[in-house]
């Protein structure tokens, strides 16, 4: 039962990290109708970001920790906003297929512009949050395990509250429903993007640091595992849909504990990736997405 | 008729004289090494080693009185990429002999199309058996995973005193894989049990579900074959689950950044290697002042010291073969004999493994320290 719990317990906070990546591949899509390859790089970025903060900060303490934080989250919204302005911008309007493999191709630029100017070999990221460990009758739950489980939370509840409950927020949604309507309407089409993709960047960049912190090993090319498991996130909650991505996060990262932690470990991509192709023939539109009929 | 004829025959006679001239430059030697991506570590390491053995030949004149040119491609530590490299610098670079990779994976990719077009092929530190299984012209300088297998099985359980052991094993290296197989045949055999056997990927950072069924399984030690990456991480992530017992595993762990990354965790676990600067050599100390004195002090690991032997090799059979042609080197490097390189003495036995002891190392105080040699 102890071993039950504590499996739930390493889900739980894998699954918040996935979550926090796949906010931004979905809000992207909600808006833009195009899959943001290059945001799994921006994760990357944020994790060098905090790396590179971390260093002049007090290790150990929360406040130091979270200011390492905000750092990676300042720094991504921006790299994330002038992605958008510099690439996709220019291509607005264009088939989804040039925007598809534009974003490949930024993505690939951010992987080994990284290589170059970080290099190759894995950096030991700085402990910047306290190492402490609390064991409550035989369940263990170190500090960073706590901390990206309660970080992410907030995270996802201030995004809920932004999206619903401000003016920006509505004309994201507005933009989303159609966007020809939201710009006759008055709505600033190019401030909404650029808005949603620094939301999303800030918060691919706080999972960045939050991965980083439990896994501290980084390297240029960190983002490409855990972007392609919270592309699947995304999609497993249907995309587009920001509830979605949460709840599909946590359910991948549930199975892939509980499945690790079994038997049959050698097959847990397998698993998780049967279970996406489940839930899509019986809910193409993923879980909580709405199936839209295609207009023509 | 015969005028023409004879001018013919001298044009050819002269295009082939030059043709030799310039391919008397130079005696190309490929080598192609994990120098970005991954396992870097090993790769840069072994690259150095081998960098440096070319130099000191050349420094002394080359071998049959010309200059070696070694060609290093990077292979990126990625599956695929080190046959098409592979390919190159035989069709494209036509070089004599080839040398590589560290990691198992990809000597296995590489040696098919080696043993195709005649070249012989060294891997430095490729130990899984399969690799020189391939065909008669692939060849390696260290020991291979039986024995290193044994080697940490006997540790565990005679140094160590351990019974209980888990085991996890990277799936998707060969490496890995054969390691742990050997391991656990001479652990069972010497009366230990394996009470469970859990699996990762390379590339994987989080242990946490495999580690706490194995803190559910009550063990005295786990036995982690695999690269230094994941095995850092897998140690700091047992330290914080509260697993006190000792972590060990076989030369993929050797690489400075087992220390930088795993910090506090990896104190006091283990691994078998190749070769330790602190060795108490001739031979060894040498080339720990002349590596240092190339690479700013650098103090050489196993990776360069097997890169470094694997390149001797290689220049002393061409030398001994009196040719640059691909059997005849073949044939000079089977015969190698009683070779003294940095890493023990070398000979190759017929299937074209070498016999050679291994060292013990222990984590200590943020060091890697010298623990026992175990003879083959």
């Amino acid at each position: 039962m102890t071993e039950f719990i504590q499996q739930l317990l390493n889900g739980l906070s894998l699954g918040a990290i996935y979550a926090l990546i796949a906010l931004g591949y979905t809000m992207v899509y909600g808006v833009l109708r195009f899959i943001n390859f290059a945001h799994s790089d921006v994760f990357m970025v944020g994790a060098f970001i905090g790396y590179f903060a971390g260093e002049h900060l007090p290790h150990g303490t929360v406040l130091g920790g979270l200011a390492a934080m905000a750092a990676a989250m300042a720094g991504c919204a921006l790299l994330g906003m002038l992605i958008e302005r510099l690439v996709y911008r220019p291509l607005r309007g264009c088939p989804t297929l040039n925007v598809l493999i534009t974003a490949i191709g930024m993505s690939l630029f951010l992987e080994y512009t990284g290589q170059l100017v970080f290099g190759a070999t894995p950096r030991a990221f700085p402990q910047i949050f306290p190492s402490r460990v609390f064991a409550v009758h035989g369940l263990i739950i170190s500090m960073n395990q706590l901390i990206v489980i309660v970080v992410a939370t907030i995270l996802m509840i201030a995004l809920q509250v932004a999206v619903y409950g401000t003016k920006i927020g509505t004309a994201m949604r507005a933009v989303a429903l159609n966007p020809k309507a939201a710009q006759l309407v008055g709505v600033n089409i190019d401030v909404v993007i650029s808005f949603t993709f620094g939301l999303g960047s800030a918060l691919a960049g706080a999972g960045g640091v939050l991965y980083a912190v439990n896994y501290p090993s980084i390297d240029p090319l960190m983002g490409v595992v855990p972007g392609l498991k919270a592309f699947v996130a995304a999609v497993l909650g249907g995309v587009g849909n920001i509830p979605g991505a949460a709840l599909g996060a946590l359910i991948l990262g549930m199975v892939e504990t509980f499945v690790d932690g079994s038997r049959w470990s050698t097959y847990k991509d397998a698993i998780a990736f049967a279970i996406l192709i489940g839930i899509l023939l019986f809910r193409p539109a993923g879980l909580l997405g709405r199936f839209t009929a295609e207009k023509v | 008729m015969p005028r023409i004829h004879r001018a013919i025959v001298a044009a050819l006679a002269a295009a082939a004289l030059a043709g030799a001239a310039s391919a008397q430059d130079t005696i190309k030697i490929g080598e192609y090494a994990s120098l970005t991506g991954k396992e870097a570590a090993f790769g840069t390491s072994s690259h150095n080693g081998t960098l440096m053995a070319v130099e000191e030949a050349n420094a002394g004149g080359g071998v049959l009185g010309r200059q070696i040119d070694l060609i290093t491609e990077d292979d990126r530590s990625t599956s695929g990429e080190a046959a098409t490299i592979v390919k190159k610098l035989i069709s494209r670079d036509k070089v004599v002999g080839i040398l590589g990779e560290v990691a198992s994976s990809r000597s296995l990719e590489a040696a098919p199309i080696c043993q195709a077009y005649k070249r012989p092929m060294i891997s430095p530190s490729s130990t899984n058996p399969k690799v020189t299984q391939i065909g008669n012209y692939i060849f390696r300088v260290c020991f291979i995973d039986p024995f290193q297998g044994t080697v940490m099985a006997k540790f565990a359980k005679d140094t160590l005193k351990l019974h209980r052991v888990a085991l996890l094993t990277s799936v998707s290296s060969a490496y890995s894989v054969g390691l742990a197989k050997y391991f656990k045949e001479r652990f069972i055999a010497d009366g230990g049990e394996i009470v469970i056997e859990q699996k990762f990927t390379e590339g994987d950072k989080d242990f946490n579900a495999q580690l706490t069924a194995i803190k559910a399984a009550d063990v005295d030690g786990i036995f982690v074959p695999g690269y230094y990456t994941e095995a850092a991480l897998i140690c700091r992530q047992a330290r914080e689950l509260e697993i006190t017992v000792p972590l060990f595993g076989g030369d993929g762990w050797e690489a400075p950044e087992l220390i930088s990354i795993g910090g506090a965790a990896v104190e006091g676990c283990y691994y078998s290697t190749h070769y330790s600067p602190q060795v108490d050599s001739p031979v060894v100390k040498s080339f720990v002042a002349r590596f240092g004195a190339r690479y700013d002090g650098t103090v050489p690991d196993a990776m360069a010291a097997l890169g470094y032997d694997s390149a001797k090799v290689m220049i002393d059979a061409i030398r001994r073969a009196g040719s640059t042609e691909g059997p005849a080197i073949r044939d000079a490097i089977a015969a190698t004999s009683g070779y003294e390189g940095v890493t023990g003495t070398t000979t190759m036995d017929k299937d074209r493994n070498p016999t050679k002891a291994a060292v013990v190392i222990e984590v200590m105080g943020g060091k890697f320290k010298f623990v026992q040699s175990v003879a083959p």
